[in-house]
């Protein structure tokens, strides 16, 4: 069965790499349930996908994320890029169950073979992703893809992760923000590469931006923010509107600016290497649940827990106990 | 390794704006515990084959009170199967007189719910008849 499922999982990287789309569909699909297959497909795709841009879309609900986000893909495609986005929306907590409504705004590539955009569910994990995001990205970015969209859940104001996962952080923020308090509060802003003001048709925007530029440059000076991310000195802020495609153009340029340096800059080899570490150790964290799930350790686990319960063992002792019944 | 919920596509294709239905179908269908791929309105068959085969989802819901369904849905049936999506379940809901069910059904429409259908319908059938995608 594994053999089968790895040798399942191959055919569909190998055919995912030579276009077809529907094996990468298929293929993500694998990925996102953390399958077999999907893991035999990443270990071939991984190597490969090391040149794509990984743009992480962050911002709250209805800043214009998915609107911007169609407005890149134009952009892109007009310069003959292809491009692929992963929209990823919230799971319910309750029932499992998920709208995923990004692709509302982003119908008009329908038959355009070089746009490809998958809606993620994030199935439980917070803060903003998927746990198979960024597997996910790797795929699409191996498969011929040089640009990848990762439009996050609209956020608070500390949803952060994208920043350890993505190149650029590209933080969308509308007009309405509120004044400019909102812009020196920690959280979003801070790990932002980029940060594009939306509805920059409407009246605000201008006014909006210019708050961001003063204010973020007063806190320019501390490089160093979310672990061992180093960011900009000084996010450049850009005005945008998807619906006049306004400063479109301009911020395509910039995040371009941003993927040649990546080549370059030292700063950039860091964030490739966040993302490594917290790929692995989301790994080994995931490989470490599924043996303690193992049924074949299940009345090991059940009496220890037990021995919590009662008090009889301490939770710390009982954690050691079941790393070594695990870890052989 | 993680089951999958159900990935639903829901769409509207044709010209009609009246997008209730499929919105609160959509929500319906949330709460059921599928994933709901919502891509709105005003779709042509190749948006929707476009998006459904992008998302690999396990069912198509179009819903449809144009009149068109009889040019629309066949159309989009066919595509589906065009593009390698066969197995995909098709659904339609709207405004479709039961006369032009049977031609639907012909077509490959594997059920058309009509106003006033219960959700809890809805997704015991989509959870009947689904294909069993883990081979």
């Amino acid at each position: 069965m594994t053999e089968a499922a790895a040798a399942h999982g191959v055919r569909l990287a190998e055919e995912a790499r030579a276009g077809s789309r529907r094996a990468l569909a298929r293929l993500l699909t694998e990925v996102e349930r953390r399958s077999p297959a999907g893991e035999a497909a990443l270990r071939l795709l991984y190597p490969l996908s090391g040149e794509a841009h990984l743009v992480g879309v962050t911002g709250a609900p209805g800043a214009g994320k998915s609107t911007l986000v169609a407005a890149l893909i134009r952009a892109a495609r007009a310069t003959g890029r292809p491009v692929a986005v992963l929209a990823i929306d919230p799971s319910s907590p309750i029932t499992g169950g998920a709208i995923l409504g990004d692709r509302v705004r982003m119908q008009e590539h329908a038959g355009d073979t070089d746009v490809f955009i998958r809606s993620m569910a994030a199935r439980g994990h917070l803060g903003g992703l998927a746990t198979a995001s960024v597997d996910a990205a790797a795929a699409l970015a191996a498969c011929g893809f040089p640009l990848v969209l990762i439009e996050t859940v609209g956020t608070g104001q500390s949803e952060v992760e994208i920043a350890a996962v993505a190149d650029t952080t590209l933080v969308v923020q509308s007009p309405e923000m509120g004044d400019e308090v909102q812009a020196i509060k920690a959280g979003l802003l801070e790990v932002a590469d980029l940060v594009a003001v939306t509805k920059g048709d409407r009246p605000g925007a201008d006014l909006a931006a210019a708050q961001l530029r003063a204010m973020l440059t007063v806190g320019a000076q501390h490089d160093r923010a979310a672990g061992d991310r180093p960011r900009p000195r000084r996010p450049e802020v850009v005005v945008v509107s998807g619906a006049t495609g306004l400063g479109v153009a301009d911020l395509l340029a910039a995040l371009d600016r941003r993927s040649a340096a990546q080549r370059t800059e030292a700063g950039m080899a860091a964030s490739r290497r966040a993302r490594a570490a917290a790929q692995v150790d989301g790994i080994v964290a995931e490989r470490i649940r599924e043996r303690m799930a193992d049924p074949a350790r299940r009345a090991i686990r059940e009496a220890t827990i037990d021995a919590v319960a009662t008090h009889a063992l301490d939770p710390y002792d009982a954690a050691d106990r079941l790393l070594r019944e695990i870890l052989p | 390794m993680s089951e999958r919920p159900i990935r639903v596509l829901i769409a509207k294709p044709g010209l009609d704006g009246h997008d209730r239905g499929a919105k609160v179908l959509a929500r319906g269908l949330r709460d059921e515990g599928f994933e709901v791929v919502y891509t709105g309105l005003r779709q042509t068959p190749e948006m929707v084959v476009s998006a459904a085969l992008q998302e690999d989802v396990d069912v198509v819901g179009l819903s449809i009170l144009s009149g068109a369904h009889l040019t629309l849905l066949p159309r989009i049936v066919a595509l589906l199967r065009e593009a390698g999506l066969g197995d995909v379940l098709v659904t339609a809901g709207g405004i479709i007189p039961p006369d032009d069910i049977p031609a639907l059904r012909e077509a490959g429409v594997a059920a058309v719910f009509g106003p006033g259908t219960a959700i809890g319908e809805v997704a015991d059938f989509l959870r009947a008849n689904v294909r069993d995608r883990s081979a």
